[in-house]
C-alpha cells in the first residue's frame, strides 16, 4: 500500500475505502507505517490552556495522543472533554472509555458525542478497579466489559444502531481500539483473549508497559502462529521510569504492570537513573519495533511527557518519516462554522420579547 | 488493605479466608463432572417442559429459584444474575469478579494468579481457564458473551434456559414439517 497523497491542511481528510474511520492513525497503520502513539497526563483542571500546553510536547512526534479516562481509577478531567478540545485545535486524539465509570447508556452517548467533535478513535477498556484510585468508595459500574464494549461500538458504526435497536441517523465512523496485557497471567489465555478481542472488533490494540523483551517474544510468537498480527494492528507500550524507587512503587501498587528485577537492578546501579531509565525505554522501542507483528510503539511517559519527542527522535524508529502534524478533523469544519455564527450573533444582543414573537410568528 | 465498595458474596474482607474459596476452587477441579451433571440436569428440566407449561414457567419460578440459589450459591457462590455461563466458563462464575468481567482476565491479575482488587482472592479467570481445559465443551470460553441483562436479575436461569431450547426444539421440528 502506498502512503496517502499529500492534501491541503486546512480541508477534512477524504474518506478512503475500505477504512472505517477518516482518522490519521488508520491511514499511517493501514500505509504499513510504523505508528507512534502517546498518553496525554490529563489535568486536574477546568482550564483548557492546561490540555493545550500538553498536547504541544508531542507536537509533530506522535500519530494519536491517548485521553486517558480516569487512568488508575484517579479523577481528572475526562477524556470526552479533552477530545472536544483538542480536535478543535487539530489534534488526532485516541479516547479512552473505561467501563467502571459509565453505564451502557452513558457510553453509547459519549461515543456519538465524541465522533461529532471529531473524534475518530475509541480505546475499549475495562478500567482499574475502584480500589486502585483516589476514591476507593466509589460504586464500581461495570455494566459492560471491554469485550462487549468493543461489541457495542462496532453495532453502531457498522450497523448504526444503539444496543436496543433504535437506529442512529448518523452512525460514528471511528477505528475500534482495546487493550492487551502479555505479561499477566493466565499466560497461555492472553493470545486467546486477544484473538476474542478481534472477533469483537478491535482493529488496533495497545499494550501494558513492556519491560520484559522475552516475555513479550514468547507472547508474539503465539499471536503470530495464529495469525493475529494480520488481523489487528499491535502497538506495543513503552515508557521511561524516573527511577529505582518509583520503578518499585509502580510494580507493587499500580495493577497489572510486571518489571523483571534486572531492570530495578541496572536502574539503582546508574548514576543518573532519570537518564538510564530513557536510555532502557529507548533499547526496548529499538528492540520492539524489529520483532516481526508488531505495527507500532505506545510511549507512555508519566509526569515525564517532555521525554517522549526525545525518545522518539533519539531512538530512530520513524527511521526519517516525517511525523505528521495537526490537521483539521473531518467533522471540525460543522464546529468552526458554527462557532463563527455565533460570533456573528453576539455582536448583535437578542431582546426576550422579540425572539418570543418571533417564534410565535413560524408558528 | 484499601477499602473498596465490592465485597465477594456477602462476606466482609475481615471475616474471609483462603478456606472461603475452597468449595468454589473444588467446583473448578471438578469442572468436568459438573458439566456432565449440568448437561444430564438440563436434559431431565427439558423433559419437563410440558409440565413447566402445564405449572406455568411463572409459578414454579420461586421454588426453582430456591433449589437453585441453594446449590449454586454452595457451589459456585452464585450471584443469581439470571443468566448462567458457568458451563462456558470452566465452572468458574465470572460474576464474582469485581469488575463482573465475562469475557476473561483484566490486565491486572497479579503474577501469583490473584485478584487486583482482592488480593487474597484467586482470580475467577485464571480459575476459569484452569477449569474450561478439563472441559469437553471447554473451547466455549472462547466465544464473546454478551452484556449482562441486569433486568434478569435473581430469575431462575435454569427454567430460562430450558425455555429457551425447548423452543429452539419447536421451531426445528415447525422447519422440519
Amino acid at each position: 500500500m502506498s502512503t496517502p497523497a499529500p492534501h491541503d491542511i486546512s480541508s477534512p481528510l477524504p474518506p478512503l475505502p475500505g477504512h472505517t474511520s477518516r482518522g490519521r492513525l488508520e491511514r499511517v497503520l493501514r500505509a504499513g507505517e510504523f505508528a507512534v502513539t502517546a498518553e496525554l497526563n490529563p489535568p486536574d483542571s477546568a482550564d483548557p490552556n492546561e490540555v493545550f500546553d500538553r498536547g504541544a510536547v508531542f507536537d509533530g512526534w506522535v500519530d494519536g495522543i491517548n485521553a486517558t479516562d480516569g487512568s488508575g481509577a484517579n479523577c481528572h478531567m475526562s477524556s470526552v472533554g479533552i477530545c472536544a478540545l483538542l480536535t478543535r485545535v487539530g489534534y488526532s486524539p485516541i479516547m479512552q472509555i473505561s467501563c467502571r465509570d459509565h453505564n451502557r447508556i452513558a457510553i453509547q452517548g459519549n461515543v456519538l458525542g465524541a465522533a461529532a467533535m471529531g473524534v475518530n478513535n475509541i480505546l475499549c477498556l475495562t478500567g482499574d478497579g475502584v480500589q486502585a484510585g483516589d476514591q476507593p468508595g466509589a460504586k464500581p459500574v461495570f455494566d459492560l466489559d471491554c469485550m462487549s464494549l468493543l461489541r457495542t461500538i462496532r453495532l453502531m458504526r457498522d450497523e448504526g444502531r444503539f444496543l436496543s435497536g433504535r437506529k442512529i441517523t448518523s452512525p460514528p465512523q471511528v477505528f475500534l481500539g482495546a487493550a492487551i496485557n502479555p505479561f499477566a497471567p493466565p499466560y497461555d489465555f492472553r493470545p486467546l483473549r486477544l484473538a476474542k478481542k478481534i472477533e469483537a472488533g478491535a482493529q488496533f490494540v495497545q499494550s501494558q508497559y513492556c519491560f520484559d523483551i522475552p516475555m513479550l517474544e514468547r507472547y508474539m510468537m503465539q499471536v503470530r502462529d495464529l495469525g493475529l498480527d494480520e488481523q489487528c494492528y499491535i502497538l506495543i507500550g513503552v515508557g521511561p521510569l524516573a527511577s529505582a524507587r518509583a520503578a518499585k512503587w509502580i510494580r507493587s501498587n499500580v495493577p497489572g504492570i510486571h518489571i523483571p528485577d534486572a531492570i530495578i537492578d541496572r536502574l539503582e546501579g546508574a548514576e543518573d537513573q532519570k537518564l538510564e531509565g530513557k536510555k532502557i525505554c529507548i533499547e526496548m522501542l529499538q528492540q520492539v519495533r524489529e520483532m516481526k507483528g508488531v505495527s507500532g510503539a505506545h510511549v507512555m511517559a508519566y509526569r515525564q511527557e517532555e521525554l517522549v519527542a526525545e525518545i522518539v527522535h533519539e531512538s530512530g524508529i520513524l527511521k526519517g518519516r516525517r511525523p505528521w502534524t495537526r490537521e483539521n478533523n473531518p467533522d471540525y469544519e460543522a464546529v468552526a462554522e458554527a462557532i463563527e455564527t455565533v460570533k456573528d450573533q453576539s455582536e448583535h444582543p437578542i431582546d426576550p420579547e422579540e425572539a418570543v414573537a418571533a417564534a410565535f410568528e413560524e408558528h | 488493605m484499601p477499602k473498596s465498595a465490592y465485597q465477594p458474596a456477602s462476606r466482609s474482607p475481615v471475616t474471609r479466608s483462603r478456606a472461603f474459596y475452597s468449595v468454589r476452587l473444588w467446583s473448578v477441579r471438578h469442572s468436568r463432572g459438573l458439566e456432565r451433571i449440568y448437561k444430564l440436569l438440563a436434559g431431565v428440566f427439558l423433559k419437563l417442559h410440558p409440565f413447566w407449561k402445564f405449572v406455568g414457567y411463572k409459578r414454579a419460578e420461586k421454588p426453582v429459584v430456591l433449589i437453585e440459589k441453594t446449590v449454586k450459591s454452595f457451589l459456585f457462590d452464585c450471584r443469581m444474575c439470571g443468566q448462567c455461563v458457568l458451563s462456558d466458563t470452566g465452572m468458574s462464575c465470572p460474576m464474582n469478579c469485581p469488575k463482573s468481567l465475562r469475557n476473561g482476565p483484566c490486565g491486572g491479575v497479579r503474577a501469583n494468579g490473584n485478584c487486583e482488587v482482592e488480593p487474597d482472592m484467586p482470580c475467577v479467570w485464571v480459575q476459569a481457564w484452569k477449569g474450561s481445559r478439563n472441559m469437553s465443551a471447554g473451547d466455549n470460553i472462547l466465544h464473546v458473551q454478551p452484556p449482562v441483562d441486569h433486568s434478569w436479575r435473581g430469575s431462575s436461569a435454569w427454567l430460562r434456559a430450558t425455555a429457551q431450547s425447548a423452543e429452539e426444539k419447536d421451531a426445528q421440528k415447525a422447519e422440519a414439517v
